[in-house]
């Protein structure tokens, strides 16, 4: 059975089972390889997307609950990373490895998106539902901080 | 700049190469001339090894590191662009193709290795001779074109000017006419740009690869997908060495879309058209098979065993070998005036990198060639290791080798366990197949930093100074398990597992480092930091307990101690100043540590506070300096310290991994707990800048935090903790 839903604006379709996670669908099927496989539980944020314009782990989001709804992966907050989060990640040199960096993006992108001008205790709480293991935690808060000045 | 991706690079090397129709070099690392001309007739064209221009003015230039976040792909290159005076904006980076005898690592005897924070401060010294001589090829090339004495000449990026004449030829012009000679030029020492002279090393460039980590076009191993590709997934035995017995077969392959399972000798792999049914299959596997009880591991408790392990090193008759010897301490210890006898002990810790496991593998259906895609420190090793498990000649396995989602160590093991799956799986089947490793795979299987336990013993003449000092070392062998090969090489030392158990820095005339050997058989690697973060949690929180033993500040006792390493002091006496140390906290501590970590010097304040009724504790601060001689990309060398530190926070305070009966206790990160975003205190991190050869950077400060954050326990509570990591269960039970 064929579930269609939106991805980036366009419309998509997938036959992968209703329990299948919205992550596998989205890499492998749509080929948006942006969006990392971390943990597969919810735990590290590396598959974060937004989902009618908010965040969600795309690991833990089944086809069956994206009937007719919108996705949004890091392929699709900009065309060209002029997204201001994507410039201040640029600007604050943050990506090391860079696997997590997809996931903090689309966590930033939606803080910012439902509170413009987050606290920095906000904003630290917000981002820490995403793992780095580079440990580029400090720079994630400049540079959310620089996006939210610069926006 | 044009920042490429690496995929893509590795797709297109060949049309580079082949399109490379400027001027090329053929200049190999010293003695191995020939080799670069082979590798110009692999392709049929006469390719640079290091360095091409084109008549367009684009200089492609090779990257012979993996690049897992250490900036190395950037940094490497960076370091031929400055001797070559090229136009950084010209640059093209390209991953180096697999020919160790051109772009072998110096540092680990010519294999293509990244590890041990040592890129740099190995290429170094040939990747600016080889600028520099490229350089020359150009001026000569010049002169001649012109007509004037090469010494007229002179070059501003890109561009060779005669001054006198006014006249310019940029690079893609002289590119157009050059003649490459057969020999190299010769190019001295003094030929090469003074410090005060670099435009790029020691000024922070983009790097290259980052503009491709805002928008997910990075291409990591798991994200390749090649044309009729199946999904593989593999249960391992949980103790190295066991084999699979049976699974129920039938149960396995009646999941939706699975193609085939197998056997392999360490595990069960099962092939599907897509990952969900691939993970689905290997549910089915887990829940049904069974292992021999080959290995070594079985019954091994890892709680009793470091309780063994103590014991070991409390037995003056346990055999141990000598592993660092430095005047004599087993003459001068009994001659003392006054012993301190300490011991510490280490958990198992896992690397944790954020991208799991995997590999994608073509073989042929004959079997007898392969195409390998994987996030390897190691192209050699990862061309040896999938040739070595096809039974064919390494000329056969063509590697792709991809960014690499975190390494860590756990990314550069001998056997490459994770590539291997895929390619016995691909060969099983004869199609791609991309494997990949679940959360669970990935800590279940881990390879981990070692369990250990350090008596360490001070000796003090009459008049109080710290004469002798022994270290002696029970811990679960790494670099045999690891890396065979360079343990046999490396004359059968446990590097990995020992580095970083002297004194070094410190002024202490009769040292005796002693390794007790055991081999528990669960799975090691190394770590990042290796040996150093088990070891100098043990000889920093040591020394620390000799200065309050003697009434001294344990800053200013580092000071005495570091009197005549006048880098060393200046690291420490700047750690402590940036940390206002002699201020005093409320309800906070502060605590030091210094280290030597392969000529790099590193030393570090952290101010801690602890919840008493739940035994958290909380760092608040950590300050850090370091000196690693040329700062080649001196922000990067910032970042690199702050991603040590937030990795030493971790195994100071959470990261613990628990054996019973051989097998892995954690699973996934509910229970192996790694540093978040609110984990991580303000770190204010200085570069020391000297013009010393350059050394690592990419590890070093992750061993300062365990026994700083000890040492400001000690501060704060007045009580030492000697089991790392602090975990609230520990801490309540200490200050309690």
């Amino acid at each position: 059975m064929a579930t269609n839903f939106l991805v980036n604006g366009k419309a998509a379709t997938t036959e992968a089972p209703l329990e299948t996670p919205l992550l596998w669908v989205i890499r492998e099927d749509l080929k948006l390889t942006g969006t990392k496989f971390g943990c597969g539980a919810g735990l590290c944020g590396a598959c974060m997307v937004h989902i009618d314009g908010k965040r969600a782990f795309s690991c833990q989001t089944q086809v069956s609950e994206i009937v007719g709804r919108s996705v949004t992966t890091i392929e699709g907050l900009s065309p060209d990373s002029s997204h201001p989060v994507q410039k201040a990640w640029l600007a604050e040199r943050v990506p090391q490895c860079g696997y997590c960096q997809s996931g903090q993006i689309m966590s930033a992108a939606d803080l910012l998106k439902h509170n413009p001008k987050p606290t920095r205790e906000q904003i630290v709480e917000h981002m820490s539902t995403n793992i780095c293991r580079c440990g580029t935690y400090q720079r994630i808060v400049r540079a959310v901080e620089r996006a939210a000045r610069e926006a | 700049m044009n920042a490429i991706n690496r995929f893509e690079a590795a797709v297109s090397r060949r049309q580079v190469m082949i399109g490379a129709a400027g001027l090329s070099f053929a200049i190999a690392l010293g003695g191995h001339a020939d080799a670069a001309v082979m590798a110009g007739e692999r392709s049929g064209q006469a390719l640079s090894p290091w360095v091409s221009i084109a008549p367009d003015g684009t200089i492609t230039i090779m990257s012979a590191a993996t690049e897992m976040g250490q900036g190395s792909m950037t940094s490497l290159p960076l370091i031929i662009a400055e001797e070559l005076d090229a136009d950084w904006n010209k640059v093209k980076i390209v991953p180096a193709p697999v020919i160790e005898t051109i772009y072998g690592n110096p540092g680990f005897g010519g294999m293509m290795y990244t590890a041990g924070s040592n890129a740099v401060t190995s290429y170094y010294k040939n990747l600016r001779l080889f600028g520099a001589q490229a350089r020359r090829v150009l001026l000569d090339n010049a002169a001649k074109k012109i007509g004037v004495p090469v010494e007229e000449l002179s070059t501003e990026p890109s561009i060779v000017v005669h001054a006198r004449s006014g006249r310019k030829l940029t690079y893609g012009e002289i590119a157009a006419f050059a003649e490459v000679p057969v020999q190299a030029p010769e190019v001295k020492p003094d030929d090469l740009k003074k410090p005060a002279d670099f435009r790029l090393i020691g000024k922070d460039v983009m790097r290259a690869e980052l503009p491709h980590k805002v928008n997910g076009s990075a291409q990591y191993a798991i994200d390749v997908q090649v044309p009729g590709m199946l999904y593989g997934a593999v249960v391992r035995a949980p103790i190295e060495g066991a084999a699979p017995e049976k699974f129920d077969e039938d149960k396995v392959m009646a999941v939706k879309g699975i193609v085939k399972a197998v056997k392999l000798p360490y595990g069960v792999g099962v092939i599907a058209e897509t990952p969900w049914a691939a993970f689905a299959a290997r549910q089915a596997v887990e829940g049904s098979v069974s292992w021999t009880k080959d290995g070594k591991a079985w019954g091994f408790d890892s709680e009793k065993g470091l309780v063994s392990f103590a014991a070991t090193a409390r037995d003056p008759s346990a055999k141990a070998t000598d592993w660092f010897k430095l005047g004599d301490a087993r003459a001068e210890m009994p001659k003392a005036a006054s012993t301190f006898e300490a011991e510490y002990l280490c958990d198992y810790a896992y690397h944790a990198q954020m991208e799991p496991l995997n590999g994608v593998a073509s073989v042929s259906p004959a079997g007898d060639s392969a195409e390998v895609w994987c996030g390897t420190q190691s192209q050699t090793m990862a061309l040896e290791a999938t040739a070595q498990a096809l039974g064919i000649e390494r000329s056969k396995v063509k590697l792709h080798d991809m960014l690499i989602g975190g390494g860590f160590g756990r990314r550069g093991p001998r056997d490459m366990d994770f590539l291997v799956d895929a390619v016995l799986l691909s060969k099983s089947i004869g199609t791609p197949v991309k494997s990949m490793w679940t959360r669970e795979d990935d800590v279940k299987n881990g390879r981990f930093r070692p369990l250990s336990a350090h008596l360490l013993k001070a000796g003090f003449d009459a008049s109080g100074k710290l004469v002798a000092w022994q270290h002696r070392l029970v811990g679960d062998r790494v670099t045999p398990f690891a890396d065979p090969v360079r343990y046999e090489k490396a004359g059968k030392k446990d590097f990995i597992l020992m580095l970083g158990a002297d004194a070094k820095g410190y002024d202490v005339a009769h040292q005796l480092v002693e390794q007790v050997y055991e081999d528990t058989g669960v799975r090691t690697a190394p770590l990042r930091g290796i040996g150093f973060t088990a070891n100098k949690f043990a000889t920093e929180t040591f020394v620390d307990e000799i200065a309050y033993q003697r009434g001294i500040d344990p800053v200013k006792y580092r000071l005495e101690l570091l009197s005549k390493t006048p880098r060393a002091h200046k690291v420490m006496e700047r750690a402590a100043q940036l940390a206002d140390w002699d201020r005093k906290r409320d309800g906070h501590g502060l605590g030091a540590a210094y280290i030597d970590y392969s000529g790099t010097q590193v030393a570090a304040v952290v101010e801690i506070s602890i919840d008493q009724s739940s035994g958290t504790i909380k760092v608040h601060n950590v300050w850090c300096t370091i000196d690693c001689g040329t700062a080649v990309q001196p922000d990067n060398v910032v970042a690199q310290t702050e991603s040590s530190i937030v990795y030493g926070i971790g195994l100071a305070l959470t990261e613990r991994i628990s054996i019973k009966d051989g097998m892995v206790e954690q699973s996934n990160f509910y229970d192996y707990i790694v540093p978040r975003n609110r984990d991580v205190p303000p770190m204010h991190v200085e570069v020391i800048q000297t013009d010393n050869h350059p050394t690592g950077v990419g590890q070093m400060a992750t061993p300062l935090i365990t026994p700083a954050v000890s040492n400001a326990i000690m501060a704060l509570a007045g009580k030492r903790l000697r089991h790392a990591p602090f975990t609230e269960e520990r801490v309540k039970k200490a200050i309690g």
